[in-house]
């Protein structure tokens, strides 16, 4: 008896030890903002694509190398710029062969909080390292194949290493690849506006931007919060998709694409409003150049189509009718979202 | 020594599976909540939204495009009036069919229960309190609207008398008068639904129906023409909704 449960406290011992070459990438836990951390749940971190400090850096790398265009000439951050809050600043984004592509760029940050995992503006890629695979391939992005990429990263003369501390291993794959992509992108997090630190009461607010943020919150004025957030969630956006009264007629069926169901024809990802400020032109095709032309159309440009969210209010007159000072003050508010520091966060520069 | 670990391993899995408490006395159970959506006895589920195909009391045709609703605060009344309430709240997602299916953490004693009852929506003390999943399903109100949360968010489309599609959004809250800085409310609008006696021997599925159509029924004859958009600043549509929404649930099939 004695030996038998001495053998079953060994393999009990044995079966929790860790890995045998004794290394191990270093943790670096998601620094969680305190503006989320009050109000929102914990981000999504894959279980098997822990953020640590080499998966991180290497990820930096990647997503600012040309390695990974067919030309060496564009990288994820061409089309992701931290100038424009991981944006770019044309209505399409343009790739390596110069052409531009359907859809405008959508900016980077807050990756972790998007609850749903469905990615792009179609939702169509289901978690953000597959998202990633995407534009490597894509014959107007980066027009590359993931085994000539693999290649010129496994004959570099850093990366191999690099994978070595940040994945245990120097064989570099496409799984890989995009997990080191995503975790740099997961470090992105903006949560330092003029509207974040009024939140946490260290600013105050102009009354200008008080009456804007009104507008922003009543039903019966801008009713912005439906779909775009709140106070309470300060992602400043559903996470979820919907037509917007764009077009009466749908040629870009958007989630419908992906979905095949007709009642999901053009509808497209809600966009946080966070960072606006840097990331016009607006829209999944970039169709307005500033954000008055924006809030331009929910007051009176609005489209009917058979798809259009019913959220959006008074289709028929085109809009919810705002007067040119209510405009003006919902610009004003939508301004205090922007966030400076996620431009030039060292930790996020090349 | 062959038998001796047979019968420790017995032994472990009996304790570990045995429902009863240390008292040995009351065996406790499981209780899961079905949420099931009828339009007058038609079955819906979120494949059934979008198209305009169900015809309210009052003669409007409608179309389903979102619906999400809290239910709290679950209570089992005994024979002798003592409560079991289960200070919980869950976000049914009929657009996602999401929680649909809801079983508490709390077990309870099994027993023949005189009514088993749950709060639509949150009672004041439940709302005003920051609940992080709700923030993040962005389902809160507004704090010039009184703050909290949406009770249910019912939005869709109906033909209007011009014969025109047009939205709706039937959000109901609590009911708020002079929004703004100092809202007042003028009543409670959150209800308690009552499912009626359950006598529960076992791990048990407790089926809970909405019929979608009486939120537009009665005691209001609810006309889609005048009662549609902006709502939730509308106490007298948030009181009728509160009316009407008495009748919409009622107790399906018990498993167990």
């Amino acid at each position: 008896m004695k030996k038998v449960l001495t053998l079953l406290t060994i393999i009990l011992f044995s079966s929790c030890s860790k890995d045998d070459s004794g290394y191990q990438p270093a943790a670096l836990p998601l620094d969680v903002p305190e503006i989320f951390s009050n109000n929102i749940i914990p981000p999504i971190i894959p279980t098997d694509n822990p953020q640590t400090v080499e998966g991180v850096a290497l990820g930096k790398k990647l997503f600012f190398d040309e390695i990974l265009s067919s030309d060496g000439s564009k990288s994820c951050a061409s089309c992701h710029s931290p100038q424009n809050a991981f944006s770019d600043n044309t209505p399409t984004s343009i790739g390596v062969a110069g052409v531009a592509g359907f859809r405008n760029s959508m900016p980077l940050f807050n990756l972790a909080w998007n609850y749903n995992e469905r990615f792009t503006w179609t939702g169509r890629e289901l978690s953000l390292e597959r998202q990633i695979e995407g534009p490597v391939t894509n014959p107007i992005e980066l027009q590359s194949n993931w085994d000539d990429v693999i290649d010129r990263l496994q004959n570099h003369p850093e990366y191999p290493e690099l994978f070595q501390l940040a994945f245990n291993t120097s064989t570099i794959s496409k799984d890989l690849v995009t997990k080191a992509i995503a975790q740099f992108e997961r470090t992105l997090i903006s949560a330092n506006s003029k509207f974040d630190r009024y939140s946490l009461g260290q600013a105050s607010l102009t009354q200008q931007e008080l009456n804007g943020l009104d507008i922003f919150l009543r039903e019966d004025k801008g009713d912005c919060f439906h779909c775009h957030g709140n106070p309470n969630n300060p992602l400043w956006t559903d996470n979820d998709f919907h037509n917007n009264g764009l077009d009466a007629t749908l040629t870009d069926l958007g989630l419908g694409v992906f979905t095949g169901d007709p009642n999901d024809n053009g509808k497209f990802k809600t966009p946080s409003l966070r960072n606006l400020e840097y990331t016009a032109p607006y829209m999944h095709d970039g169709r307005f150049t500033t954000l008055d032309e924006v809030i331009d159309h929910y007051s009176e440009g609005l489209q009917n189509s058979p798809t259009i969210d019913p959220l959006m209010k008074k289709v028929a007159q085109g809009g919810v009718q705002l007067s040119d000072q209510e405009k003006a003050d919902l610009k004003a508010f939508l301004l205090t979202l922007s966030d400076p520091s996620l431009l030039v966060n060292p930790d996020f520069q090349n | 020594m062959k038998k001796i670990v047979s019968l420790f391993c017995l032994l472990v899995i009996l304790i570990s599976c045995n429902s009863s408490d240390d008292s040995g006395n009351v065996t406790e159970v499981s209780t899961t909540f079905k949420f099931t959506h009828n339009w007058d006895g038609a079955l819906i589920r979120h494949y059934n939204f979008g198209p305009i195909q169900y015809v309210n009391a009052h003669g409007e045709t409608i179309g389903l495009e979102r619906l999400r609703y809290v239910i709290s605060d679950i209570i089992f009344t005994k024979e002798n009036g003592e409560e079991i309430e289960l200070d919980v709240y869950n976000l049914v997602d009929l657009t996602n069919e999401v929680n649909t299916e809801y079983t508490p953490n709390t077990r309870i004693p099994i027993g023949n229960y005189t009514n088993v009852s749950f709060t639509f929506g949150l009672d004041n003390e439940d709302n005003a309190k920051n609940h992080t999943d709700l923030n993040s399903a962005s389902f809160n109100v507004p704090e010039m609207m009184g703050g909290g949360y949406h009770y249910m968010q019912f939005d869709g489309k109906f033909i209007n008398s011009n014969m025109e599609e047009q939205g709706f959004n039937y959000h109901a809250i609590r009911a708020v008068d002079n929004s703004g800085v100092n809202p007042t409310f003028p009543q409670d609008t959150f209800f308690t639904v009552n499912l009626g006696a359950i006598d529960i021997t076992n791990d048990v599925e407790i089926e809970v129906k909405m019929n979608i159509a009486e939120w537009f029924k009665s005691p209001n004859l609810w006309d889609l023409n005048m009662y549609n958009q902006m709502l939730m600043p509308n106490s007298a549509a948030q009181i009728m909704m509160y009316q009407n929404g008495q009748n919409a649930f009622s107790l399906g099939d018990v498993f167990q």
